[in-house]
């Protein structure tokens, strides 16, 4: 198991500086940083200094293998564009994207969790089907559509919660029940695959043969029981949340490093770029990483092969 | 499309069902809210060390210039200087205002102008952009009220840089606290003061309670000021419409119909100097044969109906240009462009002479909206050409136009940072830089003669001669300029301007 674990915290490793080295590569193609660093007014001197004070004119690797070498020290550099550190940019803001994005698994778990138990209590029944069109709704929209469309209700029509921003509570509830929303349709399919499975099975037979109480066999027995891959696919689904923010926080102008990195790539703000690009790579690796262990730790046979 | 067309639907239905007049917080405690930021936050609130265009705006409010340029007429006008002089060919004399104060109480004389204009020009000091400060040399105190601004070479703009990106810092302050400082506690003589900064996310101001000298600028309307950064588009209008923010100068033409139709706001379109054009790779950086022809070019030109183009899809004050410079600027002289009227028949006709009867392919690139782009291409059709269209980010295509040159036709357009002078635009594009496609050497030395020469007559006559050499040999097929979309709250004074500077301090509640 140890060694098991050494191997999986090693490859994890390699894929965060594969990943770094991609993105490093692909935005240095996609545009020259110097153009975009000096603006629409910048005049051929002005880029050539750039390009000069910079370091673009030296080869690739060099750059991407300079850049590699003081982040393994910690040390992500300057935005080209704010002037900041980008451990600072990003320090400050990822707390409102953990937030947003914890705020929005437990969103989804709150609502698919009671509805896939609903509808694998009475399966093909009214409830069920119920159930089954909120999810398909919340497969079939598109989040940013489902965002506007509750910003044109509750905040331009009933203005009951405000539209934008992040400095008061009431600005997470839209942003989280878009998010949410969707991861709500796999999250409640899995509760009820797994209850009717463990609610057709032998102990839960003898449970209610026993005499418990009907709540008892369903909380105690089935859904204990049921609930495990929902949980780890609710880990899975917790790494999208963090990375399919970038949309629902420019839309409801919540500016967490969703929003930052969406900003970073229009402006070629490669810097930033590179530190979110690994930062969310990170969330999905010890995710991933986790899922693993736990996984071994739960069958030992995995940790062998 | 998705997400836009999508977006804008979305707008349409709010548009359609919305009864409820706006709730009137700006007026009750007469402060106004303001969204901007769908080009990116203001990198540096530091005049000095950002590009962004909301930066123009921002440095309006709270920093004053040497000079006004009256937004209407162009003309200049005293400002922080009262009188001036041109003593030699190289050297400005300007007389200073008495009895200005900064907003940290600093008082306003010549130690902090000469300060500033030697700060900015020293390129150590790595002003962003160069072109502003680079021509010149040194300022020197003369009296406590008396500036000498010595320039590198007669420098006939200046006063469009004096009175445009040049703003006056206070030397005691900004000698303490640097770029760094000024871009988180702004301080200056303008109107607005800054009361906090988050960069990226919101500015605020209140008034300028000392700002009582008469300036041509006007005193602020407002008590308090609130600037929000919001990116989208969508957003902004959101926020309108629920009363969270009064004015936005980011929205589109559609939108500008919506948000016109909902009782209690307004929307307007105004135009801006910035002007659209079409390119050709005439001198051939690209190896693409057709556009090196003049004949093929003058066909291009007869085949697009830019009227069409600009009454359907343009719209608001935007009008066809013939001039490759927008016709306020000086030296933009519109009786010397050669212009070409919307003739299908004899751009077929000259495409035969050409040697191209039956038209042929080419690579149409723009980073502006696609059915701009479409409905010239459709008229390109109609005459044999069939152009292929590439929409790139505007980075991109410039990066791709800069160091591969092969972009045969192109539609882009150009701000002139605001400043009212051929030299902003023209100059920029014909003098065999980068993104000159002409290579001319003839309009390349008229454009240095009218840009050097302190006499503004030789000036003139040179233009001209560009602006003629131009258009006759269609380097650039000028093609309308283009306009800003406003949308506030109808009780808001709201005044729009050519040079697409909202001046947010002059607006005030019409009920206040």
């Amino acid at each position: 198991m140890p060694a098991y674990a050494l191997k999986r915290t090693f490859v994890a490793f390699l894929i965060l500086i594969v990943v770094s080295g991609l993105t490093f590569s692909l935005s240095h193609l996609s545009a020259d940083p110097a153009l975009t660093i000096g603006g629409e007014q910048a005049s051929e001197e002005d880029i050539q200094a750039i390009r000069k004070l910079y370091g673009f004119d030296r080869p690739i690797h060099v750059q991407y293998l300079d850049w590699l070498g003081r982040a393994l020290a910690g040390d992500f550099g300057e935005s080209y564009h704010y002037k900041q550190r980008v451990f600072d940019m990003v320090s400050e803001r990822i707390g409102r994207t953990m937030l947003l994005g914890t705020l929005a698994i437990l969103f989804a778990l709150a609502v698919s969790i009671p509805l896939g138990t609903l509808a694998a209590m009475r399966p093909n029944s009214i409830i069920d089907r119920i159930a089954l069109f909120i999810a398909v709704l919340g497969q079939a929209l598109p989040t940013f559509w489902f965002a506007l469309m509750m910003i044109i209700v509750f905040g331009v029509w009933w203005r009951w919660l405000p539209i934008s921003g992040h400095t008061q509570w009431a600005n997470y509830v839209m942003p989280t029940i878009a998010l949410g929303y969707y991861a709500t349709p796999a999250l409640m399919r899995l509760t009820r695959a797994g209850m009717i499975e463990v609610l057709a099975s032998d102990y839960i037979r003898t449970a209610r043969a026993k005499g418990l109480s009907p709540a008892s066999v369903l909380f105690k027995h089935a859904l204990r029981n049921a609930i495990i891959p929902v949980v780890a696919l609710a880990a899975v689904w917790f790494g999208f949340m963090l990375g399919g923010s970038i949309v629902i926080e420019t839309i409801f102008n919540l500016k967490g490093i969703g929003w930052l990195s969406y900003d970073a790539l229009l402006r070629s703000d490669l810097p930033v770029v590179q530190a979110i690009v690994l930062v969310f790579a990170s969330f999905y690796v010890v995710l991933t990483l986790l899922a693993d262990l736990l996984n071994a730790w739960l069958d030992p046979r995995i940790s062998v092969r | 499309m998705s997400f836009r067309k999508l977006a804008g639907a979305a707008a349409s239905i709010v548009a359609a069902s919305m009864i409820a007049a706006p709730a009137s917080a700006g007026p009750d405690d007469d402060s106004l809210v303001i969204a901007w930021g769908s080009t990116g936050p203001i990198e540096n609130v530091d005049n000095y060390f950002n590009t962004n265009r909301t930066g123009i705006w921002f440095s309006r409010m709270v920093w004053d210039q040497l000079i006004y340029r009256e937004p209407k007429t162009f003309e200049y006008k005293p400002l922080l200087a009262t009188s001036w002089e041109l003593l030699n060919d190289t050297t400005w004399q300007f007389k200073l205002r008495e009895g200005v104060t900064f907003h940290n109480g600093e008082p306003f004389d010549a130690d902090d102008v000469v300060f500033t204009l030697n700060w900015i020009s020293n390129p150590e000091n790595g002003v962003k952009v160069q072109r502003n400060v680079n021509w010149i040399d040194r300022a020197e105190k003369v009296d406590q009220y008396t500036v000498n601004l010595h320039m590198k070479k007669p420098f006939p703009q200046a006063f469009e840089f004096l009175s445009g990106p040049l703003t006056i810092y206070p030397n005691e302050y900004y000698a303490e606290v640097g770029p760094e400082g000024m871009g988180q506690k702004p301080v200056g003589t303008g109107p607005m003061k800054v009361v906090s900064i988050k960069t990226a996310e919101e500015y605020v101001f209140e008034k300028n309670e000392n700002y009582t000298w008469g300036s041509p600028k006007g005193e602020a309307q407002v008590s308090k000021m609130v600037v929000r950064e919001i990116a989208d588009v969508q957003t902004q209008i959101a926020e309108l419409l629920a009363g969270g923010i009064d004015v936005t100068a980011d929205i589109s033409a559609d939108h500008v119909d919506q948000i016109g139709q909902v009782p209690g706001y307004k929307a307007l379109q105004a135009g801006t100097m910035r002007t659209g054009y079409i390119g050709f790779d005439a001198a051939g950086r690209g190896n693409f044969e057709p556009t090196t022809k003049l004949k093929v070019r003058q066909a291009m030109a007869h085949a697009i109906d830019r009227a069409a183009l600009v009454k359907n899809l343009i719209r608001g004050d935007a009008g066809v240009i013939h001039t490759p410079c927008f016709p306020t600027q000086f030296g933009c002289d519109a009786d010397a462009a050669v212009k070409y009227e919307f003739d299908p028949e004899k751009a077929k006709a000259l495409l035969a002479e050409a040697g191209y009867p039956d038209g042929f392919e080419i690579g149409f690139y723009t980073f502006r909206p696609a059915d701009w782009a479409e409905a010239i291409m459709g008229d390109l059709a109609k005459v044999g050409i069939r152009a292929t269209l590439t929409k790139m980010p505007y980075f991109a295509l410039r990066d791709k136009q800069r160091n591969e040159g092969t972009t045969p036709m192109f539609l882009m357009d150009w701000g002139s940072y605001s400043m009212n002078d051929m030299s902003a635009i023209t100059s920029h594009f014909f003098k065999k830089g980068p993104d000159d496609f002409a290579l001319d050497d003839e309009v390349a030395a008229w454009l240095e003669e009218g840009d050097t020469n302190s006499d503004p007559e030789a000036r003139k006559a040179a233009y001209r001669k560009a602006v003629e050499k131009i258009t006759r040999e269609v380097y650039w097929l000028p093609m309308f300029n283009h306009v800003r979309n406003y949308a506030y709250r109808e009780e808001l004074n709201f005044i729009p301007y050519q040079d697409e500077i909202p001046r947010f301090w002059q607006y005030g509640w019409a009920s206040s």
